[in-house]
């Protein structure tokens, strides 16, 4: 089964990298962009076609290693 | 003063740290390998070096703080036992919550590889023996990721229970955005854990330790280290 593990910084962290790709957008002349907060993306494979089971195991992943849960938020897609 | 240098793949600090134990306290440190289950038998100082563990791949430190030898180090220092990390160390111990908060990039973005003052907050830590209460010491940093952030209850927490122990300040002691080179929430650039034996710090105090280098503002740290143990042995 494919999944889809996004993780994102939680509101209120600082993300001056996120700023700095907002002042390269704004050089390139794209007008309009009034902010960019950068994330992450992990396309997992998982074994067997239990849906729920996927899901419990992504998010024990997300809780222990993809996402630092004191900074980050994540969410999980199983993509079937 | 019996030490053990963590090693993890990626991790390029270990022997500058071996060397600063070996000349400070007369004995060679053990070399731990991250896939080991076990400290040597006797370890009384456990010291995470500087480096980029992992390629800093994910987060810094992330994939370290998830090793196998990280299990013994928890429960070590869950005993009390004195643990010291320093910069991608800091970091590790943050990621494995044996230390509180996160390090994120420098504000500025830039990788800052020069020497900074330290104004030592208090001495009456094993960590910080060797130095007197408010002075400022110059030891070098090298970090992208050093900036310290954790949420406001932590923030007050930590300095409430006077568990910042050494801050970024100016050569004479003062705090100063203009000398807090990363950023980090009230310029902190090492804490202690509850207990107080688990310390992180971002700066490389192992690399002032030589007057045929530079300055030896480093020494007092460890010193004060193989005094703190002598006294308990």
């Amino acid at each position: 089964m494919k999944a889809r593990v996004t993780v994102t910084l939680k509101s209120g962290i600082l993300d001056p990298q996120g700023k700095a790709i907002e002042g390269a957008l704004r050089s390139l002349g794209l007008a309009g962009v009034s902010s960019v907060r950068q994330g992450k993306v992990f396309d997992i494979e998982i074994e067997g076609g239990d849906r729920a089971k996927a899901e419990a195991l992504l998010k024990q992943a997300a809780d222990k290693l993809l996402a630092n849960t004191v900074i980050e938020n994540y969410k999980v897609d199983v993509l079937g | 003063m019996k030490a053990a240098v963590l090693v993890f793949p990626g991790i390029n600090r270990e022997r500058d740290m071996a060397r600063t134990l070996r000349l400070i306290s007369g004995r060679a440190p053990a070399m731990v390998w991250h896939a080991d289950t076990e400290l040597p038998h006797g370890t009384d100082l456990v010291v995470i070096p500087g480096g980029f563990s992992y390629g800093d791949y994910l987060r810094c430190g992330a994939i370290a703080a998830r090793s196998p030898i990280m299990d013994a180090v928890r429960a070590y220092a869950g005993k009390g036992g004195l643990v010291l990390g320093v910069c991608n160390g800091f970091q590790i111990l943050c990621e494995a919550a044996l230390l509180p908060g996160v390090l994120m990039r420098n504000e500025n973005l830039r990788f800052i590889c020069r020497d900074v003052y330290l104004r030592v907050e208090r001495s009456d830590t094993p960590f910080t023996r060797g130095y007197n209460a408010g002075q400022v010491v110059r030891v070098p940093v090298a970090h992208g990721e050093g900036n310290y952030i954790a949420d406001g209850e932590t923030i007050a927490r930590l300095e409430g229970e006077g568990r910042v122990l050494f801050r970024y300040s100016s050569p004479d002691g003062m705090i100063d955005p203009n000398w807090n080179h990363n950023g980090a929430i009230n310029a902190i650039a090492g804490i202690v854990n509850e207990r107080g034996n688990v310390l992180g710090m971002m700066p490389h105090p192992e690399n002032h330790v030589e007057a045929a280098i530079g300055p030896t503002d480093g020494r007092g740290l460890f010193a004060g280290l193989v005094d703190q143990l002598a006294k308990a042995a």
